[in-house]
């Protein structure tokens, strides 16, 4: 697996934190699954309840590395600032970079994106775009100074898995040397294993673990899926035929007729 | 003097972002401050004078993905 600005990860799982039933199952996802990284988020604090306080603890405990994101914002100017504070708060330089451009689809807007990512690349900012499979947006986003891209599979909580499985493939192929993963939109653990098979080095999840009935087992599922890709990818998988070739050797079959 | 804090109006007699901070209850715990929708670091919340109708944002870790 490629290194994400410099920093190896133990596997290809990233885990969302949000949508789980409680803090403990949230946990215990966590711990059964071995996800490398927690993507997390900033929200309002109440100088009364202190909530963002106990969940802080929550996530420094499980001992995994922090995503900050910025989810929800849709401008440039709120995407920056929301990177600031979350790099204060979570004493990180890695930024999950949001800038939602449509409601129905979360798609993010590809032009503030790039825009948001230069600015936030100048800064020092580590920045993981969350895009599409465009590789003309890719490639602008490289060129701002992203080292790592993160195409949705298919839009944000839709559970629908790989939508444009031939664009994904083509960006694979196309930057052979960049960190990939696959933010959002994937359901099951095959679609995580097929991502992985495709040459992905990780895929981003939430939705699909802590919406399941069994929260840490579909975590623990995932892993395992991602833990098979991988070994798939490396074991250098056959090439798709249109015919059938049998498997059993025809020569020496007995002449029966 | 009234302010605006996470989008609630409050009437607070404070001079500093810092004072803000520890008057509301935020004193010590893990948070980031913006106003008027600027950043404003942690160390420097002690120079930033607040003016009446400022909007404060007090934000924290919480759950997302």
């Amino acid at each position: 697996m490629r290194d994400f600005y410099g920093t190896a990860l133990s596997n290809g799982l990233m885990l969302g934190t949000a949508q789980y039933p409680s803090p403990a199952i949230l946990a215990d996802a966590f711990k059964r699954s071995g996800a490398s990284v927690a993507t997390v988020s900033l929200r309002r604090e109440s100088g009364q309840d202190l909530a963002g306080q106990d969940f802080w603890q929550l996530i420094r405990d499980l001992g995994v590395h922090i995503l900050p994101n910025t989810a929800g914002c849709h401008s440039v100017k709120e995407a920056v600032t929301t990177a600031h504070m979350a790099r204060e708060v979570f004493d990180t330089m890695w930024i999950k970079l949001e800038v939602i451009g449509e409601e129905d689809t979360l798609q993010p807007d590809i032009f503030g994106l790039v825009d948001a990512a230069r600015i936030l690349t100048e800064e020092g900012f580590q920045v993981f775009p969350y895009t599409t499979e465009d590789l003309v947006v890719a490639d602008k986003l490289l060129h701002a100074g992203c080292e790592v891209l993160m195409p949705w599979g298919a839009p944000i909580g839709s559970g629908l898995g790989l939508n444009n499985i031939f664009g994904l493939r083509a960006m694979r192929a196309h930057f052979p040397d960049v960190p990939l993963v696959i933010d959002a939109g994937l359901g099951l653990p095959s679609q995580a294993a097929a991502a992985i098979e495709m040459g992905f080095d990780a895929v981003l999840l939430n939705t699909a673990v802590a919406k399941a009935g069994d929260p840490a087992a579909m975590a623990e599922a995932f892993a395992s899926a991602v833990k098979a890709g991988q070994l798939a990818n490396a074991a250098d998988p056959m090439e798709p035929r249109d015919m059938a070739v049998p498997s059993t050797p025809v020569i020496g079959k007995a002449f029966l007729t | 003097m009234k302010l605006l804090l996470n989008g609630a109006s409050i009437d607070a007699q404070v001079t500093t972002l810092a004072d803000l901070i520890v008057i509301e209850g935020f004193g010590g715990a893990k948070i980031a401050t913006a106003v008027n929708g600027t950043f404003v670091p942690a160390l420097a919340r002690v120079d930033h004078i607040l003016r009446a109708g400022d909007a404060v944002e007090v934000l924290a870790p919480m759950q997302g993905g």
